[in-house]
């Protein structure tokens, strides 16, 4: 029974991959080249969507870390986890794509530029709560930690944006729908639809591992690293259940 | 501002609300006693306990504090090393060594601060006193922000003496290192008591507070360098804004989602 929603990532993975091959089919062979930078300038129909899937993913992950917070919900736990961290993996690629298009036409790999800067914060930020539900034990406390963590490290986010943008700037103008030719609107278009069904999938396919998990942590608590399964009188609670001893 | 007339009184006690507030109040005292000013008493009260308490543990084992401090006077005396003595390097870029020194050793400070506590089974106690989870984080922010501040004062004559700065501006800056210790304290001590029970927390603790304390940090030392080298653009008060901006926002979000941290 939970085969479906393996089913539905899947094809939401395949819709999203084959929609982007089309996508960048005419993104590189069909739209024309950019005025200022020439066939460089066709990273953007990957960048650009990959840029906004990564927000969209994080925003999902902020709400569903609120649900988690209120509910205490196994299933926003697991669906916080999975947003966070198929965005995380947008915002390396991202930074990836950055730097092999800013080397060609700002001559550099890196630049203390807003939106370059924000996305090394972000990936440093959301990628840290990753971590840090790793090294908890206890179920309850690393939904807490992981919903509470997603939730600030979000609303850092436009407050990075702002302060690095005072600070220094160079990036290219914004590309959205107004500053983007309508030609080249098309490709980048259609990618970015690639890129929403892509997340969706990672995120529902990441969301039914993490589920599963969990619920098969609850299953059996013991299993992991409970060394001495020894219980204290009166006490419901494994002796170690804490893990804190440093 | 109350100032009853004498009209809404009579209407009100043989009213429905009379009723329903009576019983409770003799059955149970506590149902009474919520109400706004009374909590807010509480709470007031709750963070001045904390924080004399904080203080007076910190005074108690002022050796910790004074290693802090050395500990902040090392960091600068080897920012200049790495940069060399070239006298106008280091003068243009006091103000972020002094930030850089302050945040390395305010992760050393905002670890100790929940640790003990942790440690000893002191925050139940403190929770049963009953102490209310926000006096606890506005508490000890307070009090770390304080030690923050008193770090910062002590390394920023050593900061200027190492580099060769001058300060034009001190009024300004002060404000500067205490908006800045601000900023660190509020989300350090929310991270601290986050990571206090984990295994990795001496990792975790400046891994989760650095990213986020990118704007803090611009802002102090962007804002700190102008006070030293003179402000001819008026950027001042932008800088000194996005700071209290930055302050107000994580003294509020983390004060309204500590008693989630630590309560679970």
């Amino acid at each position: 029974m939970t085969h479906r929603s393996y089913i539905v990532g899947a094809v939401l993975l395949a819709i999203g991959f084959a929609t982007m091959a089309v996508g960048h089919f005419i993104g590189l062979f069909v739209a024309p080249r950019e005025a200022m930078m020439g066939d460089v300038g066709r990273i953007l129909y990957v960048h650009v969507p990959t840029a906004w899937g990564a927000l969209l993913l994080y925003s999902g992950a902020f709400i569903a870390a609120i649900g988690s917070m209120w509910t205490g919900r196994r299933g926003w736990d697991a669906a916080t986890t999975a947003m966070v961290e198929a965005g995380t993996v947008m915002t390396f690629l991202l930074l990836v794509q950055g730097s092999l298009w800013a080397r060609p036409t700002w001559g550099t790999y890196w630049t203390w530029d807003p939106r370059l800067t924000t996305s090394a914060v972000l990936a440093a930020a959301f990628g840290v709560v990753l971590l840090l539900r790793r090294l908890i034990d206890q179920p309850a406390r690393r939904a807490m930690a992981t919903s509470v963590a997603t939730i600030v490290a979000f609303v850092d986010v436009p407050i990075v944006y702002f302060s690095v943008k005072w600070w220094n700037s160079l990036h290219q103008p914004v590309s959205n729908l107004g500053s983007v030719d309508s030609p080249m609107m098309q490709p980048l278009l259609i990618a970015a639809i690639a890129i929403m069904f892509i997340g969706a999938g990672l995120s529902i396919l990441r969301f039914r591992i993490e589920l599963a998990r969990l619920v098969a942590e609850e299953a059996a608590p013991d299993l992991p690293d409970m060394p001495d399964p020894l219980h204290l009188e009166g006490s419901d609670k494994p002796v170690q259940a804490e893990g804190s001893p440093s | 501002m109350t100032a009853p007339t004498p009209a809404p009184a009579p209407t009100a006690t043989p009213g429905l609300p009379a009723a329903r507030i009576a019983p409770p109040a003799l059955i149970n005292a506590e149902v009474a006693d919520d109400s706004l000013a009374i909590v807010l008493r509480e709470v007031l009260g709750g963070i001045v306990a904390v924080i004399r308490k904080d203080l007076l543990v910190e005074w108690r084992a002022r050796a910790q504090i004074v290693a802090l401090l050395g500990f902040a006077a090392v960091v600068l005396l080897l920012f200049s090393f790495a940069v060399g003595p070239d006298s106008v390097t280091l003068a243009a870029h006091a103000g972020g060594y002094l930030w850089l020194a302050l945040l390395l050793a305010s992760t050393l400070l905002l670890a100790r601060s929940l640790q003990t506590e942790v440690e000893s089974g002191a925050l139940e106690s403190l929770l049963l006193a009953p102490v209310r989870a926000p006096s606890i984080f506005y508490g000890k922010a307070v009090a770390n922000t304080i030690l923050l501040g008193l770090v910062s004062v002590v390394a920023l004559p050593l900061d200027l003496a190492i580099t060769g700065a001058t300060v034009i501006s001190p009024g300004p800056l002060l404000g500067i290192l205490a908006l800045g210790a601000a900023g660190i304290a509020a989300p350090g001590t929310f991270y601290a008591a986050l990571t206090a029970r984990v295994a990795g927390k001496q990792l975790l603790l400046p891994l989760l507070l650095f990213p986020l304390i990118v704007p803090a940090l611009l802002a102090a030392v962007k804002s700190t360098t102008l006070t030293m080298t003179g402000d001819p653009m008026g950027q001042l008060p932008s800088w000194i804004a996005l700071l209290v901006a930055f302050d107000l926002i994580y003294w509020s979000l983390c004060g309204l989602l500590f008693e989630r941290v630590i309560e679970t």
